[in-house]
This record gives structure tokens, sequence and C-alpha cells, in this order.
């Protein structure tokens, strides 16, 4: 099967004035197949946000290549990519601050669809739909970021990442801003969204939590200091370690 | 339980719109006042009547009457359109071309931004009103050259201000939402970062307009703003500053014209600034 997502030696140098070169993610490469949900795993500063900036296109990669859905889109800028993000989605860590605190939930959910040649009306049904979907009544379109909670404003930025129908949706520690019953609601949406699409929807999961990652991927990459230093299923992974860190990583939550 | 706070936070809400309805207009009235002064004066401005020269406020002249006759009151009046007039567009275009120049810089980046950042400190190492001076010396004297000097020096302050809003807007995740959502540059700019940063600018140029107002009237107080005998608050103080030991309300007319002015704007923008703070309109 053809992997969607194949990244091929990605590396990130940021180079400081004064300062020695810092590698920030170093010669990784992973392949995503669709429908299979990819768990990133790694400790603060690991390179994993790194990463996932450069596979959006966030940040330019300094090495390496990101090929996605068999285009390559290493240097991929204005109009060709945005034809990329309509096949990658991403939801973000703290999910108030990723909606305009001037704009509605609703119009921060239906943009992708605008930016798309949407109508104002279809767009307007569609976003309640969406909402919907993700759990949410038609009403919190109205709704601006700081009226509603932390975990109904994450169920609207799936909403949002969804919007386009993407092949590929990456969770950047989507959850870690949840306590812990609501990140369980979350996980079980995410779960939902998944058997409700099949092999037409992958997830890139970024997390530092291998409890979440466990009961919600299907493989895990664990990252140290840029380099990935183990992967595999998360319970091999965590029934047979490797590496020091991941030992490090699961004794420490035993 | 939460009853309670709903309750102050519309409480908050009300005070500012009230706030925002009275300096508005305040503000207004000054507006229509500038812009409707001929009908307004009670008498003509420019008609000398020596026989009655400095006459002290009387219910015939309510401000009273300077050297040369003129009715005080009128004269402020008609003052009210060269002082508020050209100050609103010196504010407006040293609003406009500073935040175009901030928010292209920290937008861009690179070394467009490192050389407009330059000019603006360049201008921004000179004393102000000592440059303006300069600029007004050199192209002469005059109202238009005055706006002209003061524009020159108050555009970098807009452009800090809204090169390090973009810059801090430009990290936000919702702009990289927005971004991912397949919004163009030009919508990223006018949807997202304009409206979000647009708070703090329009409080700086609102509560800018007082001492805009002030430095025009300075200028022209120096004889390098309006000319004689054009109705100007700064040039009407300037002329008849003698007068102020032995004739008060002369100088105090249009210098109490300058002080209320100054105020009301001063105030609009305090409350504009609360007005668009976005925590402030919590409506549950």
């Amino acid at each position: 099967m053809e992997p969607l997502l194949k990244v091929n030696n990605l590396t990130r140098i940021f180079t400081r004035a004064g300062q020695p070169d810092f590698t920030a993610v170093n010669h990784i490469s992973f392949d995503l197949y669709p429908g299979e949900c990819l768990g990133l795993i790694g400790e603060s500063g690991s390179g994993k946000t790194t990463v996932v900036n450069m596979i959006t296109r966030l940040l330019d990669a300094s090495m390496g290549s990101i090929v996605l859905d068999g285009e390559d889109i290493t240097n991929a800028k204005g109009s060709e990519l945005r034809k990329v993000y309509r096949k990658m989605q991403m939801v973000f860590q703290t999910p108030t601050e990723s909606f305009d605190p001037r704009r509605t939930l609703g119009d921060g959910v239906g943009e992708s669809l605008r930016n798309s040649g949407m109508s104002r009306e279809e767009t307007k049904r569609e976003v309640a739909k969406l909402l919907n979907d993700c759990g949410l009544t038609p009403e919190f379109a109205e709704r601006y970021p700081y009226q509603v909670s932390g975990g109904q404003c994450q169920r609207a930025a799936i909403a949002r990442a969804l919007a386009i129908k993407p092949k590929l949706l990456i969770c950047d520690e989507a959850t870690s801003a949840l306590d812990v019953t609501i990140q369980q609601e979350i996980l079980a949406l995410l779960n939902e969204l998944r058997s409700r699409h099949g092999a037409e929807l992958s997830i890139l999961f970024i997390c530092h939590d291998i409890a979440l990652v466990q009961q919600f991927c299907d493989r895990v990459l664990v990252m140290y200091k840029g380099n990935i230093v183990e992967q595999g299923k998360p319970n091999d992974v965590i029934r047979n370690p490797k590496d020091d860190y991941t030992k490090r990583l699961i004794t420490s939550i035993l | 339980m939460s009853e309670p706070t709903v309750r102050i936070q519309k409480i908050k809400k009300d005070t500012v719109k009230t706030r925002l309805i009275v300096f508005g207009t305040l503000a207004a009235i000054l507006l229509v006042c500038s812009v409707f002064c001929e009908y307004l004066t009670p008498y003509d401005p420019y008609l000398q009547d020596l026989s009655n020269a400095k006459t002290p406020p009387s219910a015939e002249h309510l401000f009273g009457t300077d050297r040369y006759g003129r009715d005080m009151l009128s004269r402020v009046i008609a003052g009210s359109r060269t002082s508020i007039y050209s100050t609103l567009l010196l504010v407006a275009i040293v609003t406009a071309f500073g935040t175009c120049v901030g928010v292209f810089c920290g937008w861009h980046g690179g070394w467009i931004d490192t050389v407009l950042m330059r000019i603006s400190d360049m201008f921004l190492a000179f004393p102000g009103l000592v440059f303006a001076l300069a600029v007004a010396g050199v192209l002469g004297g005059g109202l238009q050259n005055a706006i002209i000097a003061l524009a020159a020096i108050s555009w970098p302050k807009y452009a800090r201000i809204a090169r390090s809003q973009t810059l801090s807007q430009k990290e936000t995740s919702w702009l990289k939402a927005a971004k991912l959502s397949g919004s163009g540059t030009w919508k990223m700019i006018f949807k997202h970062i304009l409206p979000n940063i647009i708070g703090p600018i329009l409080v700086t140029s609102m509560l800018d307009i007082g001492t805009m107002m002030m430095e025009l009237a300075g200028l022209s107080f120096l004889g390098l703003g309006a000319k004689p005998p054009t109705a100007e608050w700064g040039s009407m103080m300037s002329d008849t500053r003698s007068l102020l030991a032995t004739h008060p309300w002369v100088t105090l007319s249009p210098g109490f014209a300058i002080f209320i002015s100054v105020m009301i704007f001063n105030l609009l923008g305090d409350t504009i600034r609360d007005y668009a703070d976005p925590k402030n309109r919590m409506s549950c």
C-alpha cells in the first residue's frame, strides 16, 4: 500500500547568532499509511512540534523531503500550499487560542469552506452539521471562543479540521491542555470519527502521554533529542522497550 | 452560582457603553460645531469694531472681545474648524500611514523590515517639536506645512505599534489555523490581523488627537501654523498673550476651548479602549 505521508530524512537546524547551530530534528524518516493512526511521542524539546510544523509547512525544512499523497510538498508555497491544506489539517494544543477571539466559532469552522468557494448559506448548514458530528449543538456557531469551555472549543477545532474533508489529521498535543475526563471525551470523539471515516482519514497523533498513545494509536514513534529512537506497536514498545529513553519514559508512569 | 458574576459583567459593560455614548456625543457635538461653524457664530469672527475692543464678557459678547473688537465666542467657534479639522486630518494620515508601514514590516520581515524600522528610528531620534520646527521652517509657515511637519514625526509610533502587534499575531495558533484553512495573505491581514490589532492603534490615535491638537496649536502659537487673522486657537492665544494679565478672557477662551476638546478626545480614547477590549464584551 502506498503511504499517505512519506517523511524522508527530515532535518531542521536552527542557526543562532553567536551560538552553535542547534539540530532540533535530525534526519528522521517515517511513513504514515491511509487509515492509520500514528503516535509521535517524546518529552518537551524532543522536536515533535518542529516535525509537525515542517509537515504543515509552517516552518521550512533544512533537509529532507515530505511527500503527501504522492506529491512532494517540501517547498510548496502560495496557491500550491493552499491546495495541500485541503488534504491536511491540524488540531492545535490550546483550544481557545486556536480561534480568532474576534470571530465566532462558526466563522472559524467555516473559513476553509468559504475559502474553497462555498456560499454563505451552504457554509452555515455545513458548519451546523460538522458541529453536530463533533458533539456540539449548532448554537455554538454563534459563540465566541472565550464563551465556551476548553473541551467544547477543542470539539469545534476538530470540526474545523474536518470541514474540508482532509486525508490527514494532525493532532498536536490536542488533548494536553484538557483535564482527564475531557481528554477521554475528545479521544472518544476522535475514535468515533476514525471508525466513521475508515481508510479516508489518517491521524498523526502527537502526545507526551504514552498511556493515551497506547489507547489510541496503531503504531508509535518515540522521539528523543531530535531522533526517532524507537518505533513499533504501542504494546510492544511498552512491554519491550529497547532504548534507554523509552525505558525511562515507561518507568516514569508506572 | 454563576448569577452574580454575570451581573457584574453586565454592569461593567453597561457603564462602558454609557461612557462611550456620552463622550461620543460630546465629540460629535464638537465635530458638528466645526462643520457648521459659519451658522453658529453669533457675529462675524473677522469683523473689527475698534470702539468695542477688549470688552469683558457680557450678555452681548459671552467671551468678551479682543483688541480689535472681534467677538471672542465667534472666533473660538470659527477656530474649531481649523483646529479640529486639521487635527483629525493629521491623526488620520498618521494612523493610516503608520499602520500600513507597521503591518507590512511585521508581516514581511527581512531586510525591508530592517530598513523601514531604521528609518523610523531616525525620525524618533529627533526631539519631536524641534524636528517639526525644522520642517515647518524649511517648507515655510502655514497650516498645511505644520500638518506635514507633525505627520513626519508622528508616524513611527504607529508603525512600531502595528509592527509589534503584527509580529505577536503572526505567532498565534489562530493565524496558523487561518493559514491551514487556506486563507491567503490579504485575507489573513484584513480578516484576522487588522481587527485584532486595530484596538490599541485606535486608542493611541484617539489619545493622540489631544496631543496633536496641542502640538498644532503650539506650532501656530510659535507662528509656524495658521497665520493671523485666521481664527485658530493656538495663534489666537499667541496673538493675545500680552493681554493675559489685563484682559485674561481674550487668551483664556481659546485656551479653554483647547482644554475642553483635548479632554473630550482623551476620554473618548480611553473609553474606546475599554470598549474594544474583547474581554469587556462578555455577554452571557
